[in-house]
């Protein structure tokens, strides 16, 4: 009956534990092993000063890989979040679409604030119900939130049928926001480092973010020191629809074209940068930095696979391919879930 | 017993780890004979049971039925073999009606509908919904299917908990009939009143081992209690044992209390300053009445009165409101296996709304040190709980509530499977916490530990409280006596 921390652990799985506890160091070896094969496959891209251009550094290429990552990034925080409670939040994409349609389409018309207030409130509702469905019907997360996602798509549809007349408009900060660059670095982080200090500082240093963990690891203790966790859950997916909304926003204002799958490509890559960051789909365990790295990684494979002039069809299945392959070699090696 | 028995299993031993459940159990059953198998909690008997049954194989032992060594890998194994168990819970597919049960594992259907009618369920129709016949009835079925395979062995296991009386008496008529014609039976049983109605022998396991075989007759129940309990060594009784003033208003009072299935009826007072024991044996409904007061289930009937206010809980939350805190018995129900230790014990404090905001790291630091130092707690390993030992593991359940502020403690086994170190810390805690003011519910499955924690013990049986005896005279004896109903079945008789 002794405590069992003395190691006898083969080295393999020593190593697993260390990636475990601290999984952003070997995250951040990836991402820069990447960026290296990058390089090699395109010398110049990352290093101009290989290819006999100014810099050491591109501060062009830095500028798009973050000014992409950061979209991936706030949808991966959903992920992160509801999957620390062993939930999952598959209407992100479609939320963060509706946001982005909405704003447009109402900026014109209402004004700016109200749109960008409205669109928000979208993201809100449909996060709320959400909540309703996981936290009080108990619909397991994955069936709620693809259903609530599908009926939003269909809303949408609808309600384009009733603005084809009225013009779209992009608010100009937002515009600035997601194309513009301050010494180089995309606008995008005036909203991305608040926000991405408010999450972590959430998860770690609030009741809230305690009780995400403590519903992932052990419901019913949860329940035993009277968490209701039906609240928490509502909060929790409202909060993850918000944050869609907000995602969308600042996506309208890169791409400038509301279009009715706008943000829908971003969801699976938004689950993989949680997944690849170290969050455990099966609730307790994750972290939000992780899951920046993980955006990262993403966006700079995607790069290299454009790079490699492949169809646009090979590319998908490429990316997927990796995806499945960076996933399940991370969560061997940590013996996560 | 000249001829060869029908079953006969020696040298039985299963190990789990470094915890050895079963030493050295034997069995033997005759042609035509009804065998009671007892023992007390932690005697190893629900092991012995799964070997018995092929649910898992054991280390050591032989096992033959009818002179053939049966193997039994599995439970269809130990089927063929010819031993067929009847569980406590029905084992039917809830969602099939009763004749795909029947073809599942291929009874036949003409046997089976005798069966039914002899053990005396009439109206049912083999098109019936599982799910829909009440629950009396399943067992009825479970044991008609059991006897409709014609089995060398029958192995019925609490079987009549909960049962009928009269479908009781059916049960014990059948069975007895089907032994008069050759088959054997391992009667697995709490009840001393089946076990002399039914029983020919009893054989009582001790400790992972078989201590004893006696002959059903008067006066063997003392016999039995004796055999059960051995000769413990004491582990020294409480000092000082100060029997507080149970004056004024409690600090609970429960009236009549019922909750499904098995709380039929319990009424008693726990005082501010008591600690008060809960003995029981296992499935008594003592379950049933730590999730009422804990909140995780409604009662059906009777009354809770805190400081003399009634309360019903629809939440453990408002059970903790009400300053009722609970301890389960199954540590992993209560602790975040993959988080510190910390934070476990702090994990109450976030649980409403307005305490979601920004953590008070200061006063968590000065109350979760305050527990863990209270309790000892080893945090050489604190960053995640389940690298922690089972006795620490229990600490951090009952530190949680340490730092919240004890006033009424509901401690369901608190030291089961615990090392006898840590056993020797909870109970001065125990003690300790009720000087300050506390009010204890303790429910122990080793009776020793009622003298050593308790004022007083509530005895629960069959989902009543059959008796309430002072620690001063809560010997292991008496205890146990109690605990099988013996003495109301005295009173009764």
């Amino acid at each position: 009956m002794s405590p069992t921390d003395t190691d006898t652990t083969p080295p393999l799985a020593r190593l697993g534990r260390i990636l475990r506890d601290n999984p952003i160091i070997p995250l951040i070896a990836f991402l820069l092993l990447l960026v290296v094969a990058l390089e090699f496959m395109r010398p110049g891209i990352v290093m101009p000063i290989r290819a006999g251009r100014e810099g050491l550094i591109s501060s062009f290429w830095l500028g798009n890989l973050i000014k992409f990552a950061i979209p991936l990034a706030m949808l991966a925080a959903c992920q992160v979040l509801t999957m620390l409670t062993a939930g999952i939040d598959l209407s992100v994409g479609v939320v963060a679409t509706v946001a982005a349609f909405v704003c447009a389409t109402l900026s014109s018309t209402l004004g700016v604030p109200q749109a960008v207030m409205i669109a928000l409130a979208t993201g809100f509702v449909v996060g709320l119900v959400n909540g309703f469905g996981v936290g009080i019907v108990r619909v397991h997360p994955l069936i709620m939130t693809l259903g609530t996602g599908l009926i939003a798509t269909g809303c949408l549809q609808v309600y384009q049928r009733f603005t084809i007349n009225t013009g779209t408009l992009i608010p100009p900060f937002l515009e600035w926001l997601g194309t513009g660059r301050t010494w180089g670095m995309p606008n995008g982080l005036f909203l991305f480092v608040p926000f991405a200090i408010f999450i972590i500082w959430l998860m770690r240093s609030t009741g809230f973010g305690r009780l995400l963990f403590a519903l992932g690891s052990n419901e019913k203790a949860a329940k035993l020191s009277g968490v209701k966790s039906w609240q928490v859950l509502m909060a929790l997916y409202a909060l993850s629809g918000l944050i869609a909304a907000l995602a969308g926003l600042l996506y309208l204002g890169m791409i400038r074209t509301p279009s009715l799958n706008l943000a829908n490509p971003l969801l699976l890559p938004s689950v993989a940068a949680a997944v690849i960051g170290g969050t455990s789909i099966f609730g307790g365990r994750g972290s939000f930095a992780g899951a920046i790295i993980g955006a990262l990684i993403l966006r700079v494979i995607d790069t290299m696979l454009t790079l490699l002039q492949m169809p646009e069809g090979a590319r998908t299945a490429m990316f997927g391919l990796i995806i499945l392959a960076v996933t399940a070699l991370y969560v061997r090696i940590t013996g996560t879930k | 017993m000249t001829d060869t028995p029908l079953l006969d299993a020696r040298g039985v031993a299963k190990s789990y780890g470094a915890v050895k459940a079963l030493t050295g159990a034997r069995l033997t059953v005759a042609r035509g004979e009804i065998v009671a198998l007892m023992g007390a909690n932690g005697a190893g008997k629900s092991t012995f049971v799964k070997i018995l049954t092929g649910a898992v194989r054991p280390d050591t032992g032989i096992i033959t039925i009818a002179g053939r060594s049966a193997r039994m890998g599995s439970p269809a194994q130990a089927r063929r073999a010819g031993l067929v168990p009847v569980y406590q819970e029905p084992s039917l597919i809830p969602d099939l009606d009763v004749a795909a049960n029947l073809r599942l594992c291929d009874t036949p259907v003409a046997a089976f509908v005798g069966w039914v009618a002899d053990l005396g369920i009439t109206g049912l129709r083999l098109t019936d919904l599982i799910a829909d016949l009440p629950l009396a009835t399943l067992r009825i079925l479970d044991l008609a299917r059991a006897l409709a395979s014609d089995p060398d062995v029958l192995l019925l296991d609490e079987m009549t908990a909960a049962l009928p009386t009269d479908l009781v008496e059916n049960v014990l008529r059948v069975v007895r009939a089907r032994a008069d014609l050759g088959m054997g039976v391992i009667y697995v049983s709490h009840r001393f009143t089946e076990i002399s109605a039914l029983c020919d022998r009893a054989t009582v396991l001790r400790d992972g081992r078989t201590v004893g075989d006696l002959r059903i007759e008067p006066g063997v129940e003392d016999r039995a209690v004796e055999l059960m309990l051995g000769e413990k060594i004491a582990l020294g009784a409480r000092e000082g044992a100060a029997i507080s003033a149970r004056t004024g208003t409690p600090r609970l009072a429960i009236r009549n209390l019922a909750a499904a299935p098995k709380l039929a009826d319990v009424s008693f007072d726990l005082h501010a300053g008591e600690v008060l024991g809960v003995v029981a044996l296992e499935g008594q409904g003592q379950d049933e009445l730590f999730d009422v007061l804990a909140g995780f289930r409604k009662s059906t009937a009777g009354t809770l009165e805190i400081d003399g206010q009634p309360a019903r809980f629809a939440h453990p939350s408002e059970a903790i409101a009400a300053g009722l805190t609970y301890v389960p018995g199954n540590r992993a129900d209560a602790l975040m296996a993959g988080r510190s230790v910390r934070e476990n014990i702090a994990l109450p404090f976030s649980a409403r709304p307005r305490n979601w905001g920004p953590i008070k790291r200061k006063m968590e630091r000065a109350r979760t040190d305050d527990a863990i130092a209270r309790l000892q707690i080893d945090t050489r390993a604190q960053g995640e709980v389940q690298r922690l030992s089972g006795g620490n593991q229990q600490k951090v359940t009952i530190g949680r509530w340490l730092a919240t502020g004890v006033q009424t403690l509901l401690l369901f086994d608190p030291t089961r499977g615990i090392d006898v170190r840590t056993k020797r810390q909870i109970y001065p805690l125990v003690r300790e916490l009720a000087e300050q003011g506390a009010a204890v519910l303790f429910y122990t499955s080793e009776l020793a530990e009622v003298r050593l924690a308790c004022d007083r013990a509530i005895v629960i049986f069959n989902g009543r409280v059959v008796d309430i005896i002072d620690a001063a005279r809560a010997d292991e004896p008496t205890l146990m006596r109690a605990a099988y109903g013996l003495t109301a079945a005295k009173g009764a008789a």
